[in-house]
């Protein structure tokens, strides 16, 4: 697919998700707001292991470190104000990530998984059995953050087309940053730096600060998606951080297709539809999703949209042979 | 508390480790032989309680159903690696972590399909239900040193094929080097095939043995997954010396982190994993990468 | 072996019903007259409830009581035909919003029938409470559901978690147990568990030596119960369920600890685990607001008749789920199936005074169920009731501005 073409269908697509509110009724607008902040999420994931190839099993961490700086903070608040709120959680996720990543980045291959994992439990149970901040009961939210320049207010989110417009902005800032760092230096460095590590360590780089950063980086958009979680649901919770959400997120990236920026919002819509409609279907759905996700790593192991320049091809070729009709004919 | 709350306690913790290294054991075979990164031992191990209380009710020894249900879960694997695992090795770490955790969704539900959502368990076989007594007021079932007696029993023969026989010569030759093993003529496929599903038998082993004192519920499996994981990487992926050392120090950590530090119970092991990562990313038997 | 000949499957009930509102269209017979749509609207009933997972088996038994008191009533509410959404809450808290947000902004119920799970439930509650659906749960303890969280429109027909830890006081010190150790899975139900207890047991003159509080769902309790047999209490007070209270009353046992310390729980420390833990739950003592050898015409029917349509053994949860679905047909026909008439069924429902399985079965002003806390023992396999613990136990419903 050439990149005018995708940027084409990527700048549809968001027209598309801009008019949605219009003709959406309020639980699809809901429905679609809660797969963009996945997609924040898993865009994220995509940054470690698509691009700078770390495969953290650890991710929830970060996205529900974002969650609880909002809850902890402003559990007694009556105004949330987004200045303050967002940035909080943005650096505790980051600074949680710094550490995580300082002590994981050390090692490689299989221990990076299982140290990711093993960082993302400790955060899981700290906050499951510490009293302190709710227990696994977590920490309610009665009110939705809003924007205010004086007393005046700029953006309320308690409205719900609001929040889709607010998330969505996220989803394109989000999409735009790792755009931006990705054609920057930095970023030919991590994608050097999974093409072929030592290569790239003989070149004199200090390839394990590079990997923190883009560690740091990625930490660091997944709070903001825990933020915009905890603030959508009003209610954060130890579960966010469970291993399990880990592992969902890494299938909606591969799901998706990895190692390119569209390729996991492409899977947090497929994911997230699935999980929402596979029940209607069976009470035993889950073994349908688990046979899902198994063909697509065994037939498609580049994602959902690897297809896509498959399906242009299989068009365009179409077009050139149709009209011409058999030439020996 | 006196001396002997904490001998008591030293028992606990080696025999938990036991149990633990139990489950890893078949976890760090995959690992270190074939690269694979299973999340699915939990489910096997699910699997081996279910099997065990399956067939006990149906046979009404404990032995027998272990007898009958083994072939069963080396079946499973077998299956399991022909048609899922054995399509990953030449992809990337993340495909094997993707494809086994959508294989803890398939099991699951096999799972309820088969056996529905009550618990259940398994009775301790007659010949061993005794128990001794430690103190004044506590006693010690007979059937939970069974259990450790299998474990070094056990611990002891995996060392001696892996270390000692042909078999595992060409084990350890297929795990450096596929191709080469290949060029001399063996079927390395089939040889992965048959290690595979010697780790699932291992884990479905480890549900079988621990059935009796553990019960038998859905999603059981998820419990000692990760911390059996836990237990690989402090050893050292691959090596079972490095599984049982690991697994004991974790018997030892947990049990008296519950005693002395109970508000940290869960955090205390995980703490140490990272720790040991520190000071040896390779974990304390690993060979550096 | 299969799921399939022991539970009524939903479709079963789906079918059941439409072949009752075939019949009733073409008979036309009730017509209610403050219900202005036309019979065919059917009643939207929404199912919130594990189906997967640890507490699978409580939600299927909820469901399918619930449908079997619904069956009974003719599959009617008020006149109308029912529609079921059914969704599977997996006990996940993660989910809980969403799902919820699925059944009350894209179904649009009428009821809403659910969780198990207590944070799910908060969840849940804080979506639906106020303009929401009339919301009925049938198992979730958490004391906030019916206490800061309380609401007009939400009913619970299970227990608070005050109710499962208060009368355990006072009935261990009636058998003459001063010196107890508490041990509870160390999560907010747990939590809730002891502090009721010590409500109770402190101001009767106990004490508690100690309290062990072990990692919520983990099952290894050999270090605590070395712990607990150096303690030398006279008797312990416990919370554990499912997988795990099978594993304690059986390592309990093993450890050999019923010789000197008399073992005590809420009463899913035993309630439908008899074939799992066999001989070593002989003798422990629960409480719990029911038993299944209550001697009442209620449960002596629903017994069989819940055994006679799914082909399972009724436990609490079923009862539960029973009394449920009796408390919505209650509302729905005060009002002849008018959902409109919204404060009028709140009104009906509120009052009502439920001849349940379980005894009498009243509603607090913060909508918790009144009902007798009964002690049991069990005796060669069977929850035996010991006595009554507590008559007519309420719940404070602290934090609640409707008391």
């Amino acid at each position: 697919m050439t990149s005018r073409t995708r940027n084409l269908s990527l700048f549809m697509a968001l027209v598309a998700l801009v008019l949605f509110p219009l003709f959406g009724s309020s639980f699809y607008v809901g429905l679609v707001t809660r797969i963009f902040i996945v997609a924040i999420f898993a865009l994220s994931l995509d940054l470690l292991i698509g691009y700078t190839g770390l495969v953290s099993f650890g991710h929830a961490a970060f996205f529900g470190i974002g969650g609880y700086a909002l809850a902890i903070a402003f559990q007694d608040a009556a105004v949330i104000h987004i200045w303050q709120a967002l940035p909080l959680s943005l650096a505790a996720a980051g600074l949680a990530a710094l550490v995580v990543g300082w002590i994981s980045i050390r090692t490689s291959g299989v221990y990076f998984i299982m140290i990711t994992l093993a960082m993302a439990q400790m955060f899981f149970y700290y906050f499951f059995e510490s009293s302190r901040f709710g227990g696994d009961d977590g920490i309610f939210l009665f009110f939705k953050p809003v924007l205010m320049i004086g007393s005046e207010d700029i953006l309320k989110l308690d409205h719900e087309n609001n929040f889709y417009y607010f998330a969505l902005a996220c989803l394109v800032s989000g999409y735009l940053f790792l755009v931006m760092i990705l054609r920057a230096p930095f970023g030919k460095v991590i994608t050097a730096i999974k093409a072929n590590e030592h290569r790239v360590r003989a070149l004199g780089y200090s390839t394990n600060g590079y990997k923190l950063v883009s560690f740091v980086i990625a930490g660091t958009l997944a709070g903001l998606a825990g933020f915009l979680e905890g603030a959508h649901t009003g209610y954060v919770n130890p579960s966010y951080m469970s291993w399990h959400e880990s592992g969902v997120c890494i299938a909606i990236v591969i799901l998706g297709g990895m190692g390119t920026l569209y390729g996991p919002i492409v899977g947090a819509f497929i994911i997230v539809l699935l999980q929402n409609f596979l029940p209607e279907l069976t009470g035993h759905w889950q073994l349908l999703l688990g046979g899902i996700v198994i063909a697509v790593v065994l037939f498609l192991p580049r994602g959902a949209t690897s297809l896509f320049p498959r399906i242009i091809a299989f068009f365009r070729s179409k077009q050139k042979i149709d009209p011409k009709g058999p030439t020996d004919g | 508390m006196e001396l002997s709350f904490y001998l008591v306690q030293l028992l606990n913790a080696i025999q938990y480790g036991f149990l633990l290294f139990l489950v890893a054991s078949g976890l760090t075979l995959l690992f270190g032989i074939m690269g694979i990164i299973n999340l699915a031992h939990g489910s096997f191990y699910m699997l081996g309680s279910y099997l065990a209380y399956w067939l006990t009710g149906v046979t009404g020894s404990l032995w027998l159903g272990i007898l009958l249900g083994l072939p069963i879960a080396l079946a499973v694997g077998y299956l399991v690696e022909r048609f899922a695992i054995s399509f990953l090795f030449k992809l990337d770490h993340l495909y094997q972590v993707l494809l086994t955790f959508a294989l803890i969704l398939v099991f699951n539900e096999l799972q309820q399909i088969l056996w529905g959502t009550d618990v259940h368990s398994v009775p301790i076989p007659a010949i061993l239900s005794g128990s001794f007594q430690l103190t004044e007021n506590q006693s010690y079932p007979v059937y939970r040193l069974f259990i450790s007696a299998a474990c070094i029993a056990l611990a002891g023969a995996m060392y001696w094929v892996i270390q000692k026989t042909r078999l595992g010569m060409t084990i350890r030759a297929g795990a450096s080097n596929r191709e080469m093993v290949q060029a001399l003529g063996i079927n390395v496929n089939r040889l992965f095939a048959f290690v595979f599903s010697m780790g699932v038998g291992l884990a479905a082993f480890a549900g079988m043995l621990a059935a009796p004192i553990d019960s038998v519920y859905p999603g059981m499996g998820d419990n000692v997954l990760i911390i059996s994981f836990v237990v690989v990487v402090i050893g050292g992926t691959g090596s079972i010396k490095g599984a049982f050392v690991g697994a004991m120090l974790i018997g030892l950590v947990s049990t008296f982190g519950k005693v002395l530090l109970p508000e940290m119970a869960s955090v205390v092991v995980y703490a140490l994993m990272a720790i040991i990562l520190l000071w040896r990313p390779q974990g304390l038997f690993g060979k550096v990468a | 072996m299969s799921e399939n000949n022991k539970g009524i499957s939903r479709r079963d009930f789906v079918i059941k019903g439409t072949v009752a509102t075939a019949g009733l269209a073409a008979a036309s017979v009730f017509v209610p007259a403050t219900f202005a749509i036309g019979a065919q609207a059917k009643v939207k009933v929404g199912i919130l409830l594990p189906y997967t997972g640890t507490y699978a088996k409580l939600g299927t038994n909820i469901r399918n009581a619930m449908m079997l008191r619904f069956s009974e009533a003719g599959n009617k509410l008020g006149g109308r035909a029912i529609e079921f959404v059914d969704i599977d809450s997996e006990a996940k808290p993660a989910k809980a919003q969403q799902l919820t947000e699925k059944l009350i902004k894209k179904e649009h119920v009428d009821f809403l029938v659910g969780p198990v799970h207590s944070v799910v439930g908060m969840a849940m509650v804080k979506m639906a409470r106020g303009d929401g659906p009339i919301t009925v749960i049938p198992n979730a303890g958490a004391n906030q559901l019916t206490g800061v969280l309380c609401a007009p429109n939400v009913f619970r027909t299970s227990f608070s978690s005050y109710q499962m830890g208060f009368p355990g006081g006072s009935a261990m010190l009636e058998d003459g147990h001063k010196r107890v150790v508490l041990m509870y899975w160390n999560y907010g139900f747990g939590k809730q568990v002891a502090a009721a207890f010590k409500k109770s047991f402190l101001p009767g003159g106990g004490t508690i030596v100690e309290e062990i509080p072990t990692p919520f769902p983990k099952v290894d309790f050999q270090a605590y119960l070395t712990k607990l047999a150096a303690l030398k209490p006279d008797a312990v007070y416990t919370f554990y369920a499912g997988g795990g209270a099978v594993k304690y009353v059986k390592d309990f046992a093993a450890a050999g600890l019923k010789k000197s310390i008399k073992l005590y729980g809420a009463g899913f420390l035993t309630e439908g685990l008899g074939a799992a833990q066999g001989n070593a739950a002989e003798g422990v003592r629960t409480i719990l607001h029911y038993a299944d050898s209550l001697d009442n015409p209620a449960n002596i029917h629903f017994r069989s008749a819940f055994k006679a349509a799914t082909g399972v053994q009724a436990d609490v949860y079923a009862v539960q789920g029973y009394d449920a679905g009796e408390l919505i047909l209650r509302g729905m026909n005060a009002v002849q199936g008018d959902t409109g008439a919204r404060a009028e069924m709140i009104r009906a429902m509120e009052t009502s005074v439920i001849d349940s399985p379980r005894g009498k079965l009243s509603f607090s002003a913060s909508h918790n169920p009144i009902h007798d806390i009964y002690l049991r023992e069990v005796i060669k396999g069977e929850n035996r009731v010991i006595r009554v613990a507590a008559k007519e136990q309420d719940d404070p419903a602290t934090g609640c501005t409707m008391t």
